[in-house]
């Protein structure tokens, strides 16, 4: 695999997706509106009862970190969509396709669009919160919070994990339809499955602790292994052109 | 160049390629003809290596149509213009074609050079950071053909390169694959328009799923009978009447100073009518052949297999 290749396609993406206000809008407005929300309840809570202990909200605050996981389950939608529908719509695959660049080139680069500015949103957005989160803490009880190592492995283990699962989802669910806003809906219902683990901590059927952060990890690795090698069967020339409609 | 022996594709139980043998030389301009449905772009596509074959073989410059290891070689040195020219619309002209120079390796000196030698010659060096979106089909069109162009293939597929044109962008596309022919480079075009294959190229097939036909334009217009040779005289004078009747031409009328005869083989058979009037003392102002179209001879030819 050419590695330039897959870049080179990836700068092209990242490029059009620059001019894609919409999903430019998407990239940088919900993760930044999530951490400046969770900051300010937090900081809400502090106004209210000054003496809360920290320990008092550590489910809470755990809780507010998973959904940077969200955030990365959500994003790659637009994203992937756009890259890989929006091939389809503006007829551009197959001259691509008559290349010398292979599918799985293609298929890298695709994902390293989605992937990069996904990341790096929720990169971002994650730093804002903790670094607001941590202010209101140091100020009110001279404790800092974050970072912790519940969210170092969400940060650099679940986090990506979980964008390449919503990005292997959307080149699946972009194979079957033909419109950009149909194949984003679609990629979304990853979205789903986020939302109950995070309720299920919220109701405290799990706790999102270090382990539980590990054991979803490894269960997403696994996942993510098997959505790839099915995407791949169906990012194909063949299927593309015979089939995609 | 390029070698099909029996090339089959099946989608399912149909039949849309049966066994297509041909050859195509280097640098020569070989036209596809072909109805709607016949096969022309799966052929294309084959060749490509875009799609697979289900049966048969191919070859371009030695290299193997199917065959993993040859894939990779075949897309290296052909240039593909899709019927859907697929140009990335929001990118400018001149990023769809450095885009594409990158992903055939090209160095960024040989992609400058590439890029505005294909951009000026096709008169498109002024819109250079226009967003191909803006442009007009035939401006597209070239675009799509500068882009198969910019890693200097030895091949060139060209599917419909001229279809939904006005005249003027169709005769600047026809044009401009002439200059590519005068270049030598060997080129595959796809197409329903007879008048344009019948201008630029050297050979011509017609397919209907199965190959018809090859030849050159005026091979395939004889394969068609019922054509007529219309001698126009200053004046038909009974020597002249005498001459020609001693040739014993098929189907001979006169109407006034105009002589009509059937012909099978113009090229062939006329010189000598023509010889013959003007060794009797005629004066010929003009000698036409009608009904001798490529289009007679590719109506016969599709109807046959249809």
């Amino acid at each position: 695999m050419n590695l330039k290749h897959s870049w080179i396609i990836a700068t092209k993406d990242l490029k059009a997706i620059r001019h894609r206000r919409t999903i430019l809008y998407t990239i940088v407005i919900f993760p930044l509106a999530i951490s400046l929300l969770f900051s300010y309840i937090i900081s809400y809570v502090y106004s209210v009862a000054p003496n809360t202990r920290v320990s008092d909200i550590a489910g809470l605050l755990d809780a507010f970190a998973f959904w940077f996981v969200i955030i990365a389950a959500t994003l790659p939608s637009p994203i992937a969509s756009y890259s890989i529908v929006g091939e389809k719509v503006e007829k551009s695959l197959e001259p691509l396709l008559a290349t010398p660049v292979t599918d799985g080139e293609i298929l890298l680069g695709k994902s390293l669009a989605a992937f990069l500015p996904t990341i790096l949103a929720t990169y971002v957005s994650a730093a804002i919160y903790m670094t607001l989160v941590d202010r209101t803490l140091y100020s009110v009880v001279g404790y800092v919070y974050y970072p912790n190592w519940e969210m170092v492995v969400l940060l650099f283990l679940l986090t990506p994990l979980t964008c390449l699962l919503s990005i292997e989802l959307n080149v699946i669910t972009s194979s079957k339809v033909t419109d950009v806003r149909a194949a984003s809906q679609l990629g979304s219902i990853i979205f789903a499955p986020f939302i109950g683990l995070y309720l299920a901590g919220e109701i405290g059927v799990i706790t999102l602790d270090t382990t539980t952060l590990l054991i979803i990890s490894a269960i997403f690795a696994a996942l993510a292994v098997g959505m790839f090698f099915l995407s791949t069967r169906i990012f194909q020339r063949e299927e593309i052109l015979t089939k995609w409609k | 160049m390029i070698e099909t022996e029996g090339l089959t594709r099946k989608f399912g139980e149909v039949v849309a390629v049966d066994g297509l043998t041909l050859q195509v030389n280097d640098g020569e301009v070989f036209g596809f003809l072909g109805p709607n449905g016949a096969g022309k772009t799966t052929t294309v596509r084959m060749l490509c290596c875009l799609i697979s074959k289900t049966s048969g073989s191919a070859r371009i410059a030695g290299y193997e149509v199917g065959s993993d290891a040859d894939s990779a070689n075949i897309r290296k040195i052909i240039g593909l213009v899709p019927e859907n020219v697929g140009l990335y619309e929001g990118m400018s002209a001149y990023d769809n074609l450095d885009f594409y120079g990158k992903l055939y390796d090209r160095t960024e000196s040989q992609r400058k050079e590439s890029n505005e030698y294909f951009l000026k010659m096709l008169g498109l060096w002024e819109k250079r950071d226009a967003a191909a979106g803006t442009f007009s089909k035939g401006m597209k069109q070239k675009l799509a053909v500068a882009r198969a162009l910019v890693h200097d293939p030895q091949v060139l597929f060209l599917d419909e390169p001229t279809a939904n044109l006005d005249p003027e962008s169709a005769k600047t596309v026809r044009d401009f694959i002439l200059e590519l022919k005068r270049e030598k480079k060997t080129i595959f075009l796809n197409t329903h328009n007879l008048d344009e294959a019948q201008r630029i190229c050297d050979r011509i097939s017609i397919l209907n799923t199965r190959l018809m036909a090859i030849g050159t334009a005026e091979e395939l217009e004889r394969t068609v009978k019922g054509r007529q040779t219309v001698i126009q005289l200053t004046q038909m004078s009974d020597a002249v009447v005498k001459a020609i009747e001693r040739l014993s031409l098929s189907n001979l009328s006169y109407d006034g100073t105009r002589a009509t005869f059937d012909v099978t083989d113009p090229e062939r058979e006329n010189p000598p009518v023509v010889r013959t009037i003007v060794q009797a003392g005629g004066e010929i102002q003009t000698v036409n052949v009608q009904g001798s179209t490529l289009e007679e001879a590719y109506l016969k030819l599709v109807k046959k297999h249809a």
